[in-house]
C-alpha cells in the first residue's frame, strides 16, 4: 500500500495540575502519492502537533501513521522536515548544509556533489554554494532548507510554516519555487500554514483544521496548485472560485475563533 | 585632602584632553563608514567606537600620575617633591638663672634611597657625611647632622653643649618661637619640634610625592625589570616565573575543560548525569577556589600538582555550566531536522550538538581562562617556590615594592593577552556567534 495514511490519530497532553489537553481527536486521513496537501486553521487547532506525529517526533495516544505500508515509529529520512526558521546549521556552509543528508547516509562528497550543486541551482542559490548561512537574507535560507531535505530525497516532505517568517514579496516567490519543486520532484508535500492565501495556492487539497479538541473540519480539492505550476501566481488569484474559497474559509476561521473566545469567557 | 585634589585632577585631564584633542585631532572624532551618515547617534550604542586618542591619552596620564608622585628623573610635571639639601634651625636654650643662648643645628638631607643607587663607577651610594660647621660662641654649641627624606630624628642638641637638662637648663623657642616640650610647628624646611622630654626634633618636608619604598618611580621599575630578566629573583628570572604561572594555568584549564566539558554535555543529554552531577555542581560553583588553598596544601603540598588541582578545580565547574548550557541553547528544530535528515544519536551529538554549543564553551573558556589566571597568583601568593604570585610576595616581605609593580604588571599585562587571544581565537573558530 503505498502514500500515508493518518489512521484515526488522538493526542492528549496530561497537564501537571491534573488536568488535560485534547490536541487531536480521531483525525484520520489518506494522502495519495505524490498529493500537495494545506493544513489550515486557528491556533491550538493542533495542525503543528499532527506534523509532529507524522514526521516521528511525537507518538499519538491513540492511533497510527503508515507510510508506504510501515508504520511510523520515530523519525526517519523518508519524511523529510523544513521549518520555519533557525533549523540550518549555522556552522557549516550552504554546501554542506545541502549535503548533510547524503553525508549521514555516508554517502561520499563525489557521489553527491553533483546532485547538491544542481538542486542549489534548482532553488536559485548556484553562486552562494560557499557562503555562510549568516551571510544569506531569510528567503535564501529557507532556499537552503528546501534544497537540503530534497537533497535527501525524502518520500513525503513535511513543512511547518516554512514561508511564514519571509516578507510578502519573497514569500510569493517562494510558493512559487514549492510549486515549482512540487510539480519537478512529485514529492508528497504536507504543508502547515497560518495564510489562507498560501494554502489555497499550495494545496490541491485544503484541510481546515478546528480546535478543542483538534479535528478535521472540512476539507476542499482545489485547482489553483495545478494552475499555479510554473504560471503567475496573481493570475490565479483572479480565478473565479478564488476569492469565494477564500472568503468562505475566513469566516470560517472567524467563527472558530469566536467560539474559541466565547467558551473562554464563560469558563471564566 | 589630596586625593581629592588628585580626582579633580584626572577629571580635569578627562574633559581638558576632550577639548584639546578635539581641536587638535578632528579626525579622530570623524565617524567612520556607515555610521558617518547616521544622524542619531546619542543612545545608539552600535554607533559607539572606542576613540583611540582617548585611550592613548588614558594610558599617558596614568603614566604621568605615576611620574608625578615619585620622584622620578623623568622630565614630566611633578607634584611638589620633598625638601633636600641643607636644612637648619635655631635653638635658644635658658638656663636656670634665666640666660639664653642661641645655636644652629644644620641637618644635611640626603635621599633615601641613596644605597640603592649606583655612582659612575658603579659603586652603591652612601650615607653622605654631616655638613662641618664651626662650634660657634657660648654655651649652646651648633650641631650637624644628617637625615633622610621622609625621615624624622631626635637632634641630641645637648651631646656638645656646655650645659644639660640635667642641671635645669631646658629649650624655650625654636627659630625664635617659644615651644614647649610635646609640640611642633611647620617651617620651609619641614616639621620642628620638641619631644615630650624637650629634645628637638626634625622631619624634613616630604611634598607630594611618595618615597622609592611606597611607590618606586618608572625607570626604576624599568631597572628593575631589565635586571629580574637577567639576574632573576629568588632563583628565578622573570621569564622563568611567567612560564610557571602561565603552565599552571594551562594545564589546570585544559584538565578542567577535558573534564568538565564531556560532563556537561552528559548533563545536557542524559537525565542520570544530570542528577548525578547536578548537586555536585551547584554545592562546589559558589565556592571561590581560594577558599580551597588550605585543603589543597594539606593534600598536595605546595608543589605542582597542588597549583594544578586548584586550577582543574577553578576551571572544572565554569566548563560544565558553559558545556551544558550550549546543549540546552540547541534549537530543537536543528535537531529534528538533524534527525528527519537520517543522522544517528552520536551523528546528531557531533555535528549538532558540539558544533552549535562552541560559542557558549568559549565563553566558558574566557571566564574560566581569566578565574584561572588570578586563582594562580592567589595561590602562589599563599604557598609556592616559583612563579609570579611567589615573586610578589617575597618581594613584599623585603620591601622591594619596585618587583611587585613588575610583578603586577606583567600579571596585568598576561591577563589582557589572554582575553585579547580568547577573543581572536573565538572569531576564527566561531565566525557565526551572534550573528543569527
Amino acid at each position: 500500500m503505498s502514500g500515508l495514511q493518518i489512521d484515526n490519530i488522538s493526542m492528549r497532553f496530561e497537564l501537571p495540575n491534573g488536568g488535560h489537553v485534547q490536541a487531536l481527536q480521531n483525525v484520520s486521513l489518506d494522502i495519495k502519492s505524490g498529493e500537495l496537501m494545506s493544513v489550515l486553521g486557528p491556533s491550538g487547532c493542533g495542525k503543528t502537533t499532527l506534523l509532529n506525529i507524522v514526521a516521528g517526533f511525537l507518538a499519538p495516544t491513540e492511533g497510527q501513521i503508515i507510510l508506504n505500508g510501515s508504520k511510523v515509529v520515530g523519525p526517519s529520512p523518508e519524511r523529510g522536515m523544513v521549518f520555519q526558521q533557525g533549523a540550518l546549521f549555522e556552522w557549516m556552509n550552504v554546501r554542506d548544509n545541502v549535503s548533510f543528508g547524503p553525508d549521514m547516509k555516508g554517502v561520499s562528497r563525489a557521489e553527491s556533489k553533483e546532485k547538491v550543486d544542481h538542486l542549489l541551482d534548482v532553488v536559485g542559490l548556484g553562486d552562494f554554494r560557499e557562503k555562510a548561512i549568516y551571510e544569506l537574507s531569510g528567503g535564501m535560507q529557507q532556499r537552503v532548507a528546501l534544497a537540503r531535505c530534497l537533497a535527501n530525497d525524502p518520500d513525503v516532505i513535511l513543512m511547518d510554516e516554512p514561508l511564514g517568517a519571509l516578507d510578502a514579496l519573497t514569500r510569493e516567490k517562494m510558493q512559487s519555487l514549492v510549486l515549482d519543486l512540487w510539480k519537478e520532484t512529485g514529492k508528497t508535500i504536507i504543508l502547515i500554514t497560518h495564510s489562507v492565501e498560501e494554502a489555497l495556492l499550495l494545496g490541491e487539497r485544503l484541510l481546515v483544521m478546528a480546535p478543542r479538541p483538534g479535528r478535521v473540519h472540512k476539507e476542499y480539492h482545489l485547482p489553483f496548485a495545478d494552475l499555479g505550476v510554473g504560471a503567475d501566481l496573481r493570475e490565479v488569484k483572479k480565478h473565479q472560485d478564488y476569492n469565494s474559497t477564500r472568503e468562505e474559509i475566513l469566516e470560517m476561521i472567524w467563527n472558530m475563533e469566536e467560539e474559541i473566545m466565547g467558551r473562554t469567557e464563560e469558563s471564566a | 585632602m589630596t586625593g581629592i585634589f588628585v580626582l579633580l585632577l584626572y577629571v580635569g585631564a578627562f574633559f581638558g584632553s576632550f577639548v584639546i584633542a578635539k581641536r587638535l585631532y578632528s579626525s579622530a572624532f570623524e565617524k567612520k563608514g556607515f555610521n558617518k551618515l547616521k544622524t542619531v547617534t546619542f543612545g545608539d550604542e552600535s554607533s559607539i567606537t572606542p576613540n583611540r586618542v582617548a585611550s592613548v591619552v588614558s594610558v599617558i596620564t596614568v603614566f604621568w600620575l605615576w611620574v608625578a608622585f615619585t620622584n622620578s628623573a623623568i622630565p614630566l610635571p611633578k607634584f611638589p617633591g620633598p625638601y633636600s639639601g641643607n636644612a637648619s634651625f635655631t635653638y635658644t636654650v635658658q638656663l636656670k638663672d634665666g640666660t639664653t643662648d642661641d645655636a644652629t643645628v644644620t641637618m644635611r638631607v640626603y635621599r633615601e634611597d641613596i644605597q640603592q643607587t649606583v655612582d659612575a663607577e658603579g659603586n652603591p651610594g652612601r650615607e653622605p657625611k654631616p655638613a662641618e660647621v664651626e662650634p660657634g660662641e657660648g654655651f649652646a654649641k651648633n650641631d650637624s647632622l644628617t637625615v633622610a627624606r621622609y625621615g624624622f630624628k631626635v637632634v641630641n642638641v645637648w651631646q656638645n653643649d656646655e650645659v644639660s637638662k640635667k642641671d635645669g637648663s631646658k629649650i624655650i623657642a625654636i627659630n625664635g618661637q617659644p615651644i614647649e616640650p610635646g609640640q611642633k610647628f611647620t617651617t620651609p624646611e619641614g616639621k620642628v619640634g620638641l619631644t615630650d622630654k624637650g629634645t628637638p626634633t626634625f622631619a624634613p618636608k616630604t611634598g607630594l610625592r611618595m618615597a622609592r619604598l611606597y611607590l618606586p618611580a618608572p625607570e626604576v621599575v624599568w631597572q628593575r625589570f631589565v635586571f629580574l630578566n637577567t639576574e632573576g629573583y629568588q632563583g628565578f628570572t622573570l621569564l622563568e616565573h611567567t612560564r610557571y604561572s602561565l603552565q599552571r594555568v594551562l594545564i589546570g584549564f585544559l584538565l578542567g575543560a577535558a573534564v568538565g566539558v564531556p560532563i556537561g554535555y552528559a548533563m545536557g543529554l542524559t537525565g542520570w548525569a544530570r542528577g548525578w552531577f547536578d548537586p555536585i555542581v551547584e554545592f562546589m560553583r559558589p565556592i571561590p577556589p581560594l577558599a580551597l588553598i588550605p585543603l589543597i596544601i594539606i593534600w598536595f603540598g605546595i608543589g605542582e600538582i597542588g597549583k594544578i588541582v586548584l586550577l582543574f578545580l577553578a576551571a572544572l565547574w565554569i566548563m560544565i555550566i558553559a558545556a551544558r548550557s550550549g546543549v540546552s541553547g540547541v534549537a530543537i528544530t536543528k535537531v529534528h531536522a538533524a534527525y528527519s535528515l537520517g543522522a544517528s544519536k552520536w551523528q546528531i551529538l557531533g555535528k549538532v550538538i558540539v558544533p552549535n554549543s562552541l560559542p557558549d564553551i568559549f565563553t566558558g573558556a574566557r571566564v574560566a581562562m581569566g578565574v584561572c589566571w588570578g586563582t594562580v597568583v592567589a595561590a602562589e601568593l599563599v604557598a609556592a617556590n616559583v612563579g609570579l604570585g611567589k615573586m610578589i610576595v617575597t618581594a613584599s616581605k623585603f620591601q622591594l615594592t619596585d618587583i611587585i609593580i613588575v610583578g603586577i604588571i606583567v600579571i596585568g599585562a598576561i591577563g589582557f593577552a589572554i582575553e585579547v587571544g580568547m577573543r581572536a581565537l573565538e572569531n576564527w573558530l566561531v565566525p557565526w556567534k551572534g550573528k543569527i
